[in-house]
């Protein structure tokens, strides 16, 4: 879709001012129900794309991203917008600087019509824990886009941007694309730099594009993928053009089909039918499919629920009222001549949400004096387990293909009562995360409830480092379809 | 099972106030999600080295990093960011006096 869009740019059949008018007017039609937006950028945007129409008329060549609408998920810094990241502490905050994904995007021109909405600081699968509104998947207005990229996913699926970049810790990218019938890759950890992402858990946080087409994720990732020196984890240095790499070929690829993943006790029949014909697709197409077992998977969860939370009470301390965000003392009449201690008390009780609160305490616990070994160094170890089993896997197979939710898009208030069966539709999303893989959500079919076709995605994981194999497996399938 | 006490130990850590009711219900969910988690002891990682966490990225540890990053390292050196940049920054302070971020009495 970005190719064509491209295409239609440089010949001038359209300019992006049009195009991004366009958006916009897409994005008042639809948005009112939807709600995928959490702020919008006209002006801004609309400057872009005339500047990009000058260059275009001039005679210049242009990228395939310039001119382009998109959306960002709310918890990345863009200069001067507001940077939320679905949170009430973060109401008033103005991103003082661009992160380096951002600054990547605006030398390539890329045309921001605004911040998509999320689960607060990105925690949750449904997009029901943002502060500020609830989104609706645009299959079905009943029901939740997914989380916590739910805007940027309902965004593309409604047709409110072209492309859009989301964040994933345990699958915020991939199991929202899932539940909205679009595309949605989690890079492997280290290739895209989380500088100016806000941080949730900064050993799985991931950076990685929502898209229509394989093609599309494959042309954005080209273009955030890379080392920083602002982010000491991002260590690959951007050479890969993933678009180039799209042949489509995959004769002989050995596709591995874990056991565990299509034996799981959540998994919905429907869905699993899908994902068994999807599999016996890739045979046709010339894939070796191969039984495998990943025992340890089984602890994926349990090690996530872990981890994540303990990185989550550290990295949240900074949102104490005094340094930015919000302040009690400033917003309530009320709370005059407080102490510092109390300001922090105080301002992260009011502005801080239920499933954030949940999560700080859950890590301050399993990281307090006499549990850390118990809790988050077990992890760790059984995360190195985890990892080991992928590497041993990864002799015998390229690829490892399974469902990416257990169930389609389920309804809205449906799971909000209970944290634990929410945590469970990342079952199969976290894995990636924990062992660091890369990992794509591709829509392999849908279901079809009561008369509504609730798309179902398809994962595929790959080795590290290797999105060539990984984006051009995904593109068979979306070719051969 | 983790008391109301403990739950109330647990947001003094963390820094946050919370209600005798708040308490009662955190106490079942995170007892919920801590049963949950128990599963990990069933995991046998004798003679496993840990992964290490992120903020090590730039040193050698025993078990390694996730994707097996090794002393990244940059020059150690002061980048002073532009005045530009610094007046944002000053911009989110909740409260200001001149250019300083102001901070209340600590006791």
């Amino acid at each position: 879709m970005i190719r064509d869009l491209h295409n239609k740019l440089i010949n001038q059949a359209i300019t992006s001012e049009k195009l991004t008018e366009e958006y916009f007017a897409k994005i008042e039609e639809k948005d009112p129900e939807i709600k995928a937006y959490l702020s919008l950028n006209k002006e801004f945007a609309l400057d872009k794309a005339r500047a990009v129409d000058r260059k275009i008329k001039r005679g210049e060549e242009i990228g395939l991203l310039a001119g382009i609408p998109c959306a960002i998920k709310d918890n990345i810094c863009v200069e001067n917008l507001p940077t939320t990241a679905g949170s009430k502490i973060l109401e008033n905050y103005i991103a003082p600087y661009d992160a380096t994904v951002i600054k990547k995007l605006k030398k390539e021109e890329a045309v921001f019509l605004g911040k998509t909405n999320l689960d607060e600081f990105a925690m949750g699968s449904s997009t029901e824990n943002s502060a500020y509104q609830l989104t609706r998947n645009p299959h079905d207005a009943t029901r939740v886009p997914g989380g916590s990229s739910g805007g940027s996913a309902a965004a593309v699926a409604a047709g409110e941007c072209v492309w859009a970049l989301g964040s994933d810790t345990g699958g915020s990218i991939r199991q929202p694309a899932s539940f909205c019938g679009t595309v949605g890759l989690k890079p492997t950890y280290g290739l895209v730099s989380r500088y100016g992402l806000i941080a949730m858990a900064s050993s799985l946080d991931q950076i990685g594009p929502i898209t229509q087409t394989v093609e599309d994720a494959a042309i954005v990732l080209t273009r955030i993928a890379g080392a920083d020196r602002n982010d000491a984890t991002a260590m690959k240095s951007a050479e890969t053009v993933y678009e180039n790499c799209l042949s489509g070929e995959i004769k002989d690829l050995r596709i591995g089909l874990p056991k565990e993943y299509f034996e799981g006790e959540g998994l919905d029949s429907k869905v699993k039918e899908i994902i068994e014909r999807a599999a016996q697709k890739y045979e046709k197409l010339g894939a070796k499919l191969v039984d495998i077992n990943l025992p340890s998977s089984e602890y994926a969860l349990a090690t996530y629920y872990i981890i994540m939370p303990c990185e989550v009470s550290s990295n949240l301390a900074r949102f104490d009222g005094i340094r930015f965000g919000k302040s009690i003392e400033k917003e309530i009449e009320s709370e005059k001549n407080l102490v510092l201690k109390e300001i922090y008390f105080k301002s992260r009780a009011r502005y801080l949400g239920k499933e954030v609160k949940r999560r700080i305490m859950l890590g301050t616990y399993a990281l307090s004096a006499g549990y850390y070994d118990q809790y988050y160094k077990k992890a760790q170890k059984v995360r190195a387990l985890i990892k080991k089993e992928f590497k041993e896997t990864f002799k015998k197979v390229d690829i490892i293909l399974g469902p990416t939710a257990p169930t389609s898009a389920f309804r809205i208030g449906e799971k909000t009562q209970n944290p634990l069966e929410m945590y469970l539709s990342d079952v199969y999303t976290v894995t990636a995360n924990i062992a660091g893989l890369p990992a794509i959500s591709i829509p392999a079919g849908s279901v079809k409830i009561e008369d509504r076709n609730l798309p179902v995605g398809l994962q595929l994981m790959g080795k590290w480092f290797d999105e060539e194999k990984l984006l051009n497996a995904a593109y068979s399938f979306e070719a051969g379809k | 099972m983790l008391s109301k006490s403990e739950v109330q130990k647990i947001a003094q850590l963390a820094r946050i106030e919370i209600t005798d009711k708040e308490a009662e219900k955190y106490s079942t969910e995170l007892s919920a999600i801590l049963g949950f988690v128990e599963k990990l002891n069933e995991a046998n990682t004798e003679g496993i080295e840990p992964i290490a966490p992120a903020r090590l990225a730039t040193r050698s540890v025993s078990g390694g990093h996730i994707t097996g990053a090794k002393n990244v390292t940059r020059e150690d050196k002061v980048i002073e960011a532009s005045s530009e940049t610094k007046d944002k920054i000053i911009k989110n302070f909740p409260e200001k006096k001149d250019r300083f971020d102001k901070v209340k009495a600590v006791f």
